[in-house]
């Protein structure tokens, strides 16, 4: 159960003055049950990427396998892999458009073809899972604010039963507790369902707080990939396309350089403070033994 | 009086139904008093639906009062014939670049607004150029917009607003959809014309690390203003701040733990080399 890219290639207008290469010999495996964080400047081909992940664009040239099928192979239900794959774009509220709540979650499995009761049950657990109140449910989605549109539209995708979940940018714009909500909310699905979560986001902060893995978009190209830890060591290459590391990495890059041996890759507040309590309460403990002696 | 001065401003949204009847009112803004002095850098922070975009569209005469009043350099908001003036005094800077720039070439995208008002021609390329220059994207005005990042992008908005010559310019979530680059871009860039052509700044975000070197900080709540003073009086009320659904910089967070687990750390860090030394010196000093 994974998807797979091989040589993924993706141009733009294509033998026209406009050609341009969005994606470049791409391969990747997701394998199932990962949060992944992809980050990139923008226009690095992030959002061209994840849109092959559901089959929305077709590649250039190149194969994608979804739990071992090519997906470009002629009588491939591509309808099929869309419920599997569930895609929220950025700012996903905008495509909010039923009456009431429940009727908008209850659209993409209606569509999937389930009747009319399994629907509404099926929106009802979503709603409930992103912590919709439910005297809201029959309310129309244009009343609610910013953070709770954004999470009915996550339900909409919810409700398809998604075995990987893809988000592109799904904080920007909100409140700092709007964020969390909405990432804690994927990190829950995440670990009591077990789907995939694929982040895209350009919070440095945010992608070494939550995901496990990250790959790292240029031009086109994976130019990293690997553990908070691995990719964030590379910082100084980072910054020359246009992204940076946590700011705690910074900190304790400073603290370095002035002597003090703190864990550079530490990359989350909760790992910079361990690291920093230990090398200061060493150098404490170094210099009560010098007293005693 | 300050170039932007709110005295009891209150704004309701009213829904009416489809024979004009009042169906609700919601308060927008509820009794906001406001003095920005000329010059200053002011940041603006509240949850989604606090007011805080409601308050600039009324620096702006994108919408009136509905009680108490709002002046601009000393123009009312509420008279119609302040309306023009006031908006070339106070330009602004939504979240989306794409939404707003309009023509295919960067310098005219720049040279619209004052075209629109009737500068003459010498004096267009002239208020291009600088503008330009001061954003740093000089070496783009020929360039199509579309090929630009968005951090560039939205520098050829604020450019855009520059040409206006304004004195005052109000970003409203300039940043929300920018990569790590295009944020320090145009911070840099607001923070530049503040500097150097004494423009004053209001900024709406999210993003507490962009707030740190303000002037001052305004926290709205419900359509009032709850908190105000300086950046290091905002952000060493971490409780605070958590009820008003908002946070602080990771640097602060930290200097926090650091503190609450019995190091030597002042209240208020707000910079990452304050927090170098106070480290530096809580490692060297028992």
């Amino acid at each position: 159960m994974s998807i797979v890219l091989e040589k993924i290639n993706f141009i733009y207008s294509e033998e026209t003055a406009y050609q341009i290469q969005a994606l470049k010999d791409v391969n990747l495996t997701i394998e199932d049950g990962q949060f992944i964080g992809i980050i990139g400047h923008t226009g690095s081909g992030k959002s061209t990427l994840i849109q092959h992940f559901n089959g929305l664009m077709k590649a250039t040239s190149g194969t994608i396998y979804f739990n071992g099928q090519n997906i470009y192979e002629e009588g491939y239900h591509l309808r099929d892999l869309r419920s599997k794959v569930g895609l929220v774009f950025q700012y996903p509220e905008h495509q909010l458009f039923e009456t009431t709540i429940l009727e908008d979650v209850a659209f993409g499995p209606k569509n999937q073809g389930l009747s009319k009761e399994e629907a509404l049950q099926r929106a009802t657990e979503a709603l409930k899972s992103v912590g919709m109140p439910e005297e809201l449910y029959n309310q129309s989605p244009f009343d609610l604010s910013g953070g709770q549109k954004r999470r009915v539209a996550i339900a909409g995708v919810l409700a398809m039963q998604p075995e990987v979940l893809i988000l592109d940018e799904p904080t920007a714009g909100l409140d700092p507790a709007g964020r969390d909500e909405i990432l804690d909310l994927v990190a829950r699905m995440h670990r009591e369902r077990g789907i995939t979560v694929i982040l895209v986001s350009h919070s440095m902060e945010d992608v070494a707080k939550y995901v496990q893995r990250i790959i790292v978009m240029n031009q086109g190209s994976v130019m990293y990939d690997g553990t908070p830890k691995d990719v964030f060591h590379h910082y100084k290459e980072l910054e020359t396309v246009g992204l940076a590391a946590p700011q705690v990495t910074y900190l304790m890059h400073e603290l370095k350089e002035r002597g003090l041996l703190v864990d550079t890759d530490a990359t989350t507040v909760a790992e910079a403070r361990a690291s920093l309590m230990e090398a200061l309460t060493g150098v404490h403990s170094a210099r009560k033994d010098f007293h005693v002696c | 009086m300050g170039i932007i001065k709110a005295k009891q401003l209150v704004h309701e949204y009213i829904r009416r139904d489809e024979d004009g009847n009042v169906e609700s009112t919601s308060t927008a803004l509820d009794h906001v008093d406001l003095d920005v002095q000329p010059g200053e850098f002011i940041a603006i922070l509240g949850h989604n639906g606090s007011g805080k975009s409601t308050l600039a569209k009324h620096i702006n005469a994108l919408l009136a009062p509905t009680e108490g009043s709002l002046w601009v350099d000393g123009m009312d908001v509420s008279e119609e014939e302040n309306v023009l003036p006031v908006r070339q005094t106070a330009g602004m800077v939504f979240q989306n670049p794409d939404n707003q720039i309009i023509a295919s070439v960067v310098e005219e995208d720049v040279g619209f607004g004052p075209e629109n008002i009737g500068i003459p021609t010498d004096e267009i390329w002239q208020r291009v150029e600088e503008s330009l220059k001061a954003v740093g994207m000089l070496k783009y005005r020929h360039h199509s917009p579309n090929k630009l990042s968005g951090g560039q992008k939205q520098r050829v908005a604020i450019a855009g607003v520059m040409a206006m010559q304004p004195k005052c310019i109000v970003l409203d979530e300039p940043t929300a959809m920018l990569d790590p680059n295009g944020r320090k871009e145009v911070l840099r860039a607001a923070r530049e014309l503040n500097e150097k052509k004494g423009v004053t700044i209001i900024l709406i975000t999210h993003y507490m690390e962009e707030v740190v070197d303000a002037d001052k900080v305004i926290v709205m709540d419900q359509g009032k203003v709850v908190m105000q003073g300086t950046p290091r009086e905002i952000f060493s009320q971490v409780g605070k701040l958590k009820e008003y659904r908002l946070d602080v910089p990771q640097v602060t967070i930290l200097a926090d733990l650091l503190r609450q687990s019995g190091l030597n750390i002042p209240i208020g860090v707000l910079h990452r080399e304050e927090l170098v030394e106070a480290i530096l010196k809580a490692a060297q000093i028992e």
